[in-house]
C-alpha cells in the first residue's frame, strides 16, 4: 500500500494489539489494553513527529507548513500527556537513563534518539528503543521505527541510547523553546534568540552524520542532504571537512562552532 | 521517470484557447486548442504544443546555504489585451511575467532595405512601393518582460492577478504582497502573519487569491483550517479581517490528525463572485461569503482514509496539497485524489463520480469508466480496495475550461485532457 514498504506500526483500524490470549474475556483488563495500547499509539506518534522534525531541517528547503503542523501535533501531544500525569513519569524515567548513561557515551553523540520504557509495574509490552545512532553503529536501518512487539517476544531492553537533551525534567518548556528553535531557527537568521549556551550547543550537535543514514531509509532520499545555515558558520571557521564527513571529526569541528557561535551571538 | 517533468501547476487562458502547464524543472509548456475544422464540425479542436521555454533557473541563496528550488509553483494568466498572451509564472521565490507572441507573416517589399536586410543607396531609390505581408511559418516566442523578485522570505504558494488587470498579490507562508504589474522594483506588504517571535509560530498561510469582481477583497487560507476574507480599503496593513470563516470542529471525529487535516491547501472563488471553495485533506468545501459560521456545501473526496490517517502522516502523503477547481458555470467542482483517481461533483445534483486519469485503463476517445473504491470487507468486482490504491500516484493539479466542458488533469508527469462526449 505505501510506497516505501515501511511498516506499519500498529493497525489503522481500531484493532487492538494481539495480546496472549488470556484474560480477554475480562472487561477491567480489556480497559487497561486499550489504554495502554492508546498510550503506546501517542507515544510513537509523538517519536515519529520528532524524527520528522528533526529530519525536516536537514533537508535543502525545509517546507515550513508541514514542520509547523507536526510541531503543533507534538505540542497536542505533551499537553495531553501533561494532563495525565505521563509525561512526568516519562521525563523522570529519562532523566534516570540520562544520568546513568552520561558518563560513557560522548552526550553529543545520540542526543535526538528516544527511548523509552513502559510502566513495569503493569506488565506492559516494552517496545525497542530507538537504535542509537552514532559510534556504537546500530543498524539504523531495520529499526527506524517502533514495532509494537507481541507479548513475551523478547525482554525488556535497557536504554542503551543517550536521552535527548530536550527531554529534561523541565520538559515541556524546553521542548518547545529548543525544538522550536531548530524546526523555525533555520528561518530566521538575523534574529538570534537570546539562548543559552548548551541551547547553542544542542543546535550543533545535531551534525552526526549517521542521522543520514535515518534519512536516508525515513525519506529514501538517495543524495547527502545538506546541512543549512551550518555550512556557513562552517566556512567561516575556515574548516576543511563537511559534517558528512565523520562522526570524529564532527566533534572536533563542533568545539570550534560553539567558539565561533559564540562570538557571533555575543556581539 | 524524470522528476524535472512532473508537472506541478495547470491553468487554462480566459478563453480556453490555451493551457499552460509548468513543471519541477522549471519549465512552461503552452498548448493551444486547434481550430474546428469545418470539415469535421462535430470535431472539437484538439490541444497541441503552442510554445515550451524555460520560466525559472535553480538558484542558490547564498545567506542561507539553501537552494532555490526552479519547480513553477503556479501560473496565472493575464487578460488579453493585444495580440500576445501574458502569464504571470512563480517558483519559491520570485515572479515572472513572460510575453508569448506569435509570428506568422512577415513583411517584404521594403524601400530602404535590401531582401537580405542591407541598406539600400538611398540615391539608388527612384519609386516607392508598399510592402507587402505574406505568410511565414508560425513562430512562437516567449520573453521575461518582468521580474519581480527578492520580496518574499518564506516560499510563495499562491499568485493571483486582481480583477482591475493592473495589480496582482502573491502570497508565502507568512506574508501577502500586493504589486502592480508595471512594477518590479517594489511591492507592498498587505498581509503579516510572522510573530516577533518564530517559535510561537503556530499557523502559516497556505493559499490566497483576489475576488474576481471587487478588487478591493481577497482572501487567505490557513493551516488551521480558517479563512480570512480582507477588504484593501479598510487599512493598509490588512491584518485583521472583514470576514473570518471557520467550520465548528466536530468533536466526536476529533484526532491528533484534526489539525493536520483541516489544513486548506487551495482557495478558489466561483466565477460569480458569491462563494468561494476550499480543499482540505480530506473534503471540499464550499462557503457562501455571506456565512462565515460553517460552509454551505461540504463534499467528501476520499473518506475512506480517514482510518489510514497514521499510515499517511508516516509517509508525508498527509501533507499532499490538492487543488480543486469549478466548472465555467459554477455548477460542478473538481479534485483530484490517488491511484490516479480525480473526482467531479454536480453541486445541483448531488452526484458524484470518480474517475482515473491513466493511460492503461483508457483508450484515447473511450468513454471513462467511473471508479469505485470499496470500504466494507466485501470487494465488488471492478471496485479497488483502499490497500491497493498507489499514493505514488497522486492528482493534485487540475484545472477545468473556463467555459466548454473541457478539463485538464495533471497525474504526475503527464498530462490528460478530457471533454465532453458529443451526441
Amino acid at each position: 500500500m505505501f510506497p516505501k514498504g515501511t511498516k506499519r506500526k500498529f493497525s489503522d483500524s481500531g484493532d487492538e494489539p494481539a495480546a496472549g490470549g488470556e484474560d480477554v474475556n475480562q472487561p477491567s483488563s480489556v480497559a487497561v489494553r486499550m489504554l495502554s495500547s492508546y498510550s503506546l499509539q501517542r507515544q510513537s506518534l509523538l517519536d515519529m513527529s520528532l524524527i520528522k522534525l528533526q529530519l525536516c531541517h536537514m533537508l535543502v528547503e525545509p517546507n515550513l507548513c508541514r514542520s509547523v503542523l507536526i510541531a503543533n501535533t507534538v505540542r497536542q501531544i505533551q499537553e495531553e500527556m501533561t494532563q495525565d500525569g505521563t509525561w512526568q513519569i516519562m521525563t523522570q524515567a529519562l532523566s534516570a537513563a540520562n544520568a546513568a548513561a552520561q558518563c560513557s557515551a560522548d552526550r553529543l553523540v545520540a542526543t535526538e534518539v528516544l527511548c523509552r520504557q513502559t510502566e513495569a509495574t503493569q506488565g506492559e509490552q516494552v517496545l525497542k528503543p530507538f537504535p542509537a545512532v552514532g559510534s556504537e553503529g546500530c543498524p539504523a536501518e531495520e529499526e527506524e521505527e517502533v514495532v509494537v512487539e507481541e507479548e513475551g517476544e523478547g525482554g525488556p531492553q535497557p536504554p542503551t541510547c543517550q536521552a535527548p537533551l530536550a527531554w529534561t525534567p523541565a520538559g515541556k518548556r524546553k521542548m518547545d523553546s529548543r525544538t522550536a528553535e531548530q524546526v523555525f531557527g533555520t528561518f530566521e537568521i538575523k534574529n538570534p534568540a537570546p539562548s543559552p549556551d548548551p541551547a547553542l550547543e544542542e543546535l550543533f550537535s545535531d551534525v552526526d552524520a549517521s542521522y543520514y543514514d535515518l534519512d536516508t531509509v525515513l525519506t529514501g532520499m538517495q543524495s547527502a542532504p545538506k546541512m543549512g545555515p551550518y555550512d556557513l558558520l562552517e566556512s567561516l571557521s575556515s574548516h576543511g571537512p563537511s559534517p558528512l564527513s565523520s562522526s570524529t571529526s564532527c566533534r572536533s569541528d563542533l568545539n570550534e562552532l560553539d567558539h565561533i557561535m559564540e562570538i557571533i551571538v555575543g556581539s | 521517470m524524470c522528476k524535472a517533468d512532473i508537472i506541478s501547476t495547470v491553468e487554462f487562458n480566459y478563453s480556453g484557447e490555451l493551457l499552460a502547464t509548468g513543471d519541477k524543472g522549471g519549465r512552461v509548456v503552452i498548448f493551444q486548442r486547434e481550430q474546428e475544422s469545418k470539415n469535421r464540425p462535430h470535431s472539437r479542436g484538439e490541444y497541441n504544443v503552442y510554445s515550451t521555454f524555460q520560466s525559472h533557473e535553480p538558484e542558490f541563496d547564498y545567506l542561507k546555504s539553501l537552494e532555490i528550488e526552479e519547480k513553477i509553483n503556479k501560473i496565472r494568466w493575464l487578460p488579453q489585451q493585444n495580440a500576445a498572451h501574458s502569464l504571470l509564472s512563480t517558483n519559491d521565490k520570485t515572479i515572472k511575467l513572460w510575453k508569448i507572441s506569435q509570428r506568422d507573416k512577415r513583411a517584404e517589399g521594403y524601400n530602404l532595405k535590401d531582401e537580405d536586410g542591407r541598406l539600400r543607396d538611398p540615391f539608388r531609390i527612384t519609386s516607392l512601393r508598399v510592402p507587402v505581408l505574406l505568410p511565414m511559418d508560425r513562430m512562437v516566442e516567449a520573453s521575461p518582460r518582468r521580474i519581480f523578485a527578492n520580496a518574499h522570505t518564506y516560499h510563495i504558494n499562491s499568485i493571483s492577478v486582481n480583477s482591475d488587470h493592473e495589480t496582482y498579490l502573491s502570497a508565502d507562508d507568512l506574508r501577502v504582497n500586493l504589486w502592480h504589474l508595471e512594477i518590479t522594483d517594489r511591492s507592498f506588504n498587505i498581509v503579516d502573519i510572522k510573530p516577533a517571535n518564530m517559535e510561537e509560530l503556530t499557523e502559516v498561510i497556505t493559499a490566497a487569491e483576489c475576488h474576481p469582481h471587487q478588487c478591493n477583497v481577497f482572501v487567505y487560507s490557513s493551516s488551521k483550517g480558517t479563512i480570512r476574507l480582507c477588504d484593501m480599503r479598510a487599512a493598509a496593513l490588512c491584518d485583521r479581517q472583514s470576514k473570518f470563516f471557520e467550520e465548528p470542529e466536530d468533536p466526536s471525529s476529533r484526532s491528533f490528525f484534526s489539525e493536520i487535516i483541516s489544513s486548506i491547501s487551495d482557495v478558489k472563488f466561483s466565477h460569480s463572485g458569491r462563494y468561494m471553495m476550499t480543499r482540505d485533506y480530506l473534503s471540499v468545501k464550499v462557503w457562501d461569503l455571506n456565512m462565515e459560521n460553517r460552509p454551505v456545501e461540504t463534499y467528501q473526496v476520499h473518506e475512506y482514509l480517514r482510518s489510514k490517517l497514521c499510515s499517511l502522516y508516516e509517509n508525508d502523503c498527509i501533507f499532499d496539497k490538492f487543488e480543486c477547481c469549478w466548472n465555467g458555470a459554477d455548477s460542478a467542482i473538481m479534485t483530484g485524489s490517488y491511484n490516479n483517481f480525480f473526482r467531479m461533483f454536480d453541486r445541483n445534483t448531488r452526484r458524484d463520480v470518480t474517475l482515473e486519469a491513466s493511460r492503461e485503463n483508457s483508450k484515447p476517445r473511450a468513454i471513462l469508466k467511473a471508479r469505485k473504491v470499496s470500504t466494507g470487507g466485501k470487494r465488488k468486482k471492478d471496485e479497488i480496495s483502499v490497500d491497493s490504491l498507489d499514493f505514488n500516484k497522486k492528482i493534485l493539479h487540475t484545472a477545468w475550461h473556463p467555459k466548454e466542458n473541457v478539463i485538464a488533469v495533471a497525474a504526475t508527469n503527464n498530462l490528460y485532457i478530457f471533454q465532453d462526449k458529443i451526441n
